[in-house]
């Protein structure tokens, strides 16, 4: 392995660090029409009349576009293999509005004053509804966010729109109740998740136009470009053929771009006009109408005998997916599905959900898509079971912990192929301290220090589902051009994916040109989500070049007259094993016959989901006074097989901790009485600066994963698993208060630590 | 209104409007690093230096900037590069989009500080958000330039 396994610099990276016009927006062109949308002032409202005249009149406004102007059929914008297990809830435009903020018009003009101007010119009258804002009343509520008959749901999910359900399940193995009754130990608590914004820096945008074949083209800031062409097929009523999806260079995604939040608005405005229409959220529409996590209310009862052996888990999750239904079926899956096999021992466990419509925003898919609530109810449950039975929280975890060649019944049957999970809580324990910190102590300035541990794991694809394929074509240099379908959207899988094929064709990474994504030229990728590029695009990545060299060899073995056998492919040439003869692959390339073509192509599909582990421990210290909380160090040692780029694979961890601590400790969405979103500037929404992120540290302790290229696995989203319950349990340690409901705010630990003292008085 | 100004030592007089914003006067000069991450002071993509100071081109009026010399990532290639090397080495720009902020305020920073601590480097660029990498990896490239600049972190 040559360049597998090192720290190899990403392709783009001195584009972006001069800042190069590489993004959306810096290649829409000058004249494109700019796009905004009217928003709905009422949670839940419909429509009566709408005049736009007023608005149309204005010199520079090219159309307005409302409700009467988009096809009546319904669709979602979840980027998700067909069909969909996210319902199709929505039109483009709709006479029902469902949240504030929610799509009521479309503007496009020929600058943003002469818009701003044409939005406060439409004149709106609504009837107003009640709205329904507390999802923990939203199943079977009388106010139905969803009345209408063309609502439809594609997969079994136990969606039913006349009850708010956007989906309903229970699984399990085993008798919960019974095993439960018999368990010595037994702990039952609630758990309650925000919604969290990905908050990615560049917000939502799109541009469309009109290609030179007349294609309706669509610029667009995605993880999911292939997904996007099928969205906007059925949103536009258009045959998929005649739409073109392109993706640049992407200001970051982190879930938030799996949902096609704003490419339909500029699609519709150039199908109506002709004309290239250019969107940009600003921040502001970018937390108020985009796709943040879901909120969980999750409760977990867990049993253990007198040994401390968690014998049982049982786990009842609420989601509240907002007005539409976007990844609402699936993410709440991993919410028991990527936490209760963390805990290798169970003989059985129940894990049973609701999805409930309501009129906040809609939700989406964020890094770590449900098992991030699932493993902060779960770890805090076994952090709470281990206080009560006074035992170690890092020990109940090395007699639990899930061990290499495990069946797991709870996470879709699967053989663990690979797991270093006692490796990594092993070496976390040293790298923090734990035996000389656990629990805490005092300091003499009125704080007290505290540390806490937490475990997660996530999954490498969505096995049996997705798909990626790759192209690799030798070009007349003898040089390799590899087309991948997967979305680099900063996290450096141009690179990763070259770095991969370099080490199977035996050549540098600079040998490999890689271009991505342009859905009228690239192979089909499912796209950059579920931790599946490095994984599922490397692996055909690496059967891509299997095929290649075979082709290499055979073309080199006809051209010096010997049979293939009698061929070895060094990078360089190719050369006969039983006599001095060779061709150099430039050579060959140039040679003109019937094979000429010397290109591959292959696709892969996992049979399975091999999960990446993680440990993380938290040092706080807070104030006993305020109940102000620091973060002082976080550390995290992560089995994600083979890392296939040793710098990228640490950003992604410190990058997703960090996420991870914002979740814990800053970020919450926060709506009015009458569903207003409050938080909707960075002012309100605080994501964490340098300052509040403390010292972040990572190490690996890595297994090998037989079914990933080069051992590998995945990294990008288990890492923001663990800082949420770590961080609470810390707390605990540190002032005997139980925040279970996030984020931990000095206000929760200050009333926490209040409670106490009016008990003891 | 008319303003006379230079982006990147070239001279430009031009009638504004008096509410124009210094962000999109710049990116209507072809100045597209130039990012907009948010419209109130919080984020740091639009880092721009006036005066050898970094800037916040989304909260200054271009009249403010009238007879200023305004300078961008467009004008400082070299110097993005030179520390662009040490943030990507460290894999620390991942997507990129606040890079241009970054790199303009620890230009400015690098005239301001001498030998800065962690803390000092940390507060310096606090205004600077970034979402991807966790500030880590940031850091480590920083103090490699810094280093190779002779002014070691400390």
């Amino acid at each position: 392995m040559r360049a597998v396994n090192q720290a190899v610099r990403k392709k783009d990276a001195m584009l972006l660090v001069t800042g190069q016009p590489v993004y959306t927006q810096d290649l829409a062109p000058k004249d494109c029409l700019i796009v905004k949308i009217l928003r709905s002032p009422y949670a839940h409202a419909l429509i009566k009349e709408i005049n736009t005249e007023p608005a149309t009149k204005l010199p520079g406004i090219e159309c307005v576009l409302t409700y009467k102007d988009v096809p009546d059929q319904r669709f979602t914008l979840a980027g998700q293999t067909f069909p969909e297990p996210s319902p199709y809830d929505r039109l483009i435009l709709d006479q029902r509005v469902r949240f504030v903020g929610d799509a009521v018009a479309i503007v496009a003009g020929e600058n943003e004053q002469t818009v701003d101007k044409a939005l406060k010119r439409i004149k709106v009258k609504y009837e107003v509804l009640e709205p329904l804002l507390d999802f923990r009343t939203a199943r079977d509520h009388k106010v139905l966010i969803h009345p209408e008959a063309n609502w439809k749901s594609l997969c079994d999910v136990g969606a039913d729109n006349t009850r708010n359900l956007c989906a309903s399940n229970e699984e399990k193995n085993g008798d919960v109740d019974e095993v439960l009754g018999s368990c010595e130990w037994v702990i039952e608590q609630t758990y309650h998740t925000k919604a969290n914004q990905q908050t990615t820096m560049e917000t939502f945008r799109s541009y469309t136009y009109r290609d030179q074949a007349g294609k309706l083209t669509c610029v667009t800031s995605t993880q999911i470009p292939f997904h996007v062409k099928r969205i906007l097929s059925n949103a536009l009523a258009l045959p998929e053929s005649e739409i073109r999806v392109v993706k640049p260079r992407i200001g970051g995604g982190f879930g938030a771009k799996q949902t096609a939040v704003t490419e339909m608005y500029p699609a519709l405005v150039t199908q109506k006009t002709g004309k290239p229409a250019l969107l940009v959220y600003s921040r502001r529409e970018s937390l108020i109408a985009s796709a943040p996590r879901h909120e969980n209310e999750i409760t977990v009862r867990i049993g253990a005998d007198k040994n401390g052996i968690i014998r049982a888990i049982d786990m009842v999750t609420l989601s509240n997916t907002g007005a539409y239904g976007e990844h609402g079926p699936t993410t709440v899956g991993l919410s028991g599905h990527k936490s209760i096999p963390l805990y290798g021992k169970v003989e059985a466990f129940r894990f049973k959900y609701d999805v409930v419509y309501t009129n906040v925003m809609s939700s989406g898919a964020y890094r770590g898509y449900g098992a991030t609530q699932g493993t902060f109810a779960l770890e805090s449950a076994v952090n709470e079971l281990a206080e009560k039975m006074k035992l170690d929280p890092v020990r109940i975890r090395e007699i639990n912990m899930v061990k290499e060649g495990a069946v797991m019944p709870a996470y879709y049957g699967e053989t663990l192929n690979s797991c270093a999970l006692d490796r990594c809580m092993a070496k976390a324990k040293e790298m923090i301290g734990w035996q000389e910190k656990y629990p805490g102590i005092e300091l003499n300035n009125g704080k007290v220090r505290s540390i806490g541990v937490a475990m997660a794991m996530q999954g490498s694809s969505i096995a049996n589902v997705d798909t990626a394929a790759v192209f690799i074509k030798v070009n007349d240099q003898g040089h390799y051009d590899m087309k991948i379908g997967a979305t680099d959207m900063g996290t450096g899988c141009d690179t990763i994916l070259a770095q991969i094929a370099a080490d199977c064709l035996n050549c540098s990474v600079e040998q490999i040109s890689v271009s991505g994504v342009d859905t009228d030229v690239s192979p089909y990728d499912s796209g950059s989500y579920a931790s599946s590029t490095t994984y599922l695009t490397g692996t055909a990545v690496v059967n891509t070049c299997e095929t290649l060299v075979e082709m290499i060899r055979k073309k080199g073995a006809d051209q010096m007259g010997c049979p293939i056998e009698d061929v070895e492919f060094d990078g360089d040439r190719v050369h006969r094993v039983s006599g001095n003869e060779s061709i150099t692959l430039r050579a060959l390339a140039n040679v003109q016959d019937q094979d000429a073509d010397l290109s591959a192509t292959e696709s892969y599909c996992s049979p399975v989901s091999p999960p990446p582990f993680a440990v993380g421990m938290a040092e706080v210290e807070i104030d006993t006074e305020t109940g102000a909380i620091d973060l002082i160090d976080y550390v995290a040692v992560l089995d994600c097989g083979t890392p296939i780029n040793k710098s990228l694979v640490r950003v992604q961890a410190e990058g997703g901790i960090a996420q991870g601590i914002g979740m814990a400790l800053y970020e919450d969405i926060v709506y009015s009485r009458e569903g207003r979103n409050l938080s909707n500037s960075l002012m309100q929404y605080k994501i964490p600066t340098r300052l509040d992120v403390g010292r972040i540290r990572v190490d690996f302790a890595s297994s090998y994963e037989p079914t990933g290229p080069f051992g590998a696995k995945s990294i990008g989203e288990v890492v923001i698993n663990t800082p949420s319950p770590a961080i609470a349990n810390a707390v605990y340690n540190g002032v005997h208060v139980h925040v279970r409901e996030l984020p931990i705010t000095a206000e929760k630990i200050y009333n926490g630590m209040k409670q106490h003292k009016n008990k003891s008085n | 209104m008319i303003i006379k100004l230079w982006i990147n030592d070239q001279e430009i007089t031009k009638e504004i409007d008096g509410d124009a914003i210094l962000l999109d006067f710049l990116r209507d000069h072809d100045c597209y690093s130039v990012k907009r991450g948010c419209v109130t002071s919080n984020c740091g993509l639009c880092t721009v230096i006036i005066d050898d100071k970094p800037v916040l081109s989304c909260s200054t009026l271009v009249a403010r900037a009238d007879k200023k010399h305004i300078y961008t990532l467009e004008g400082l290639q070299e110097e993005a590069r030179e520390f662009g090397e040490c943030l990507a080495d460290q894999g620390a720009e991942q997507c990129g989009f606040c890079s241009p902020g970054l790199v303009m305020t620890v230009l400015a920073m690098v005239k301001e500080l001498k030998n800065p601590s962690d803390n000092e480097i940390n507060e310096y660029l606090s205004g600077n958000l970034c979402r991807c990498s966790g500030y880590m990896g940031q850091l480590r490239g920083i103090k490699d330039y810094l280093q190779k600049k002779g002014g070691a972190g400390k």
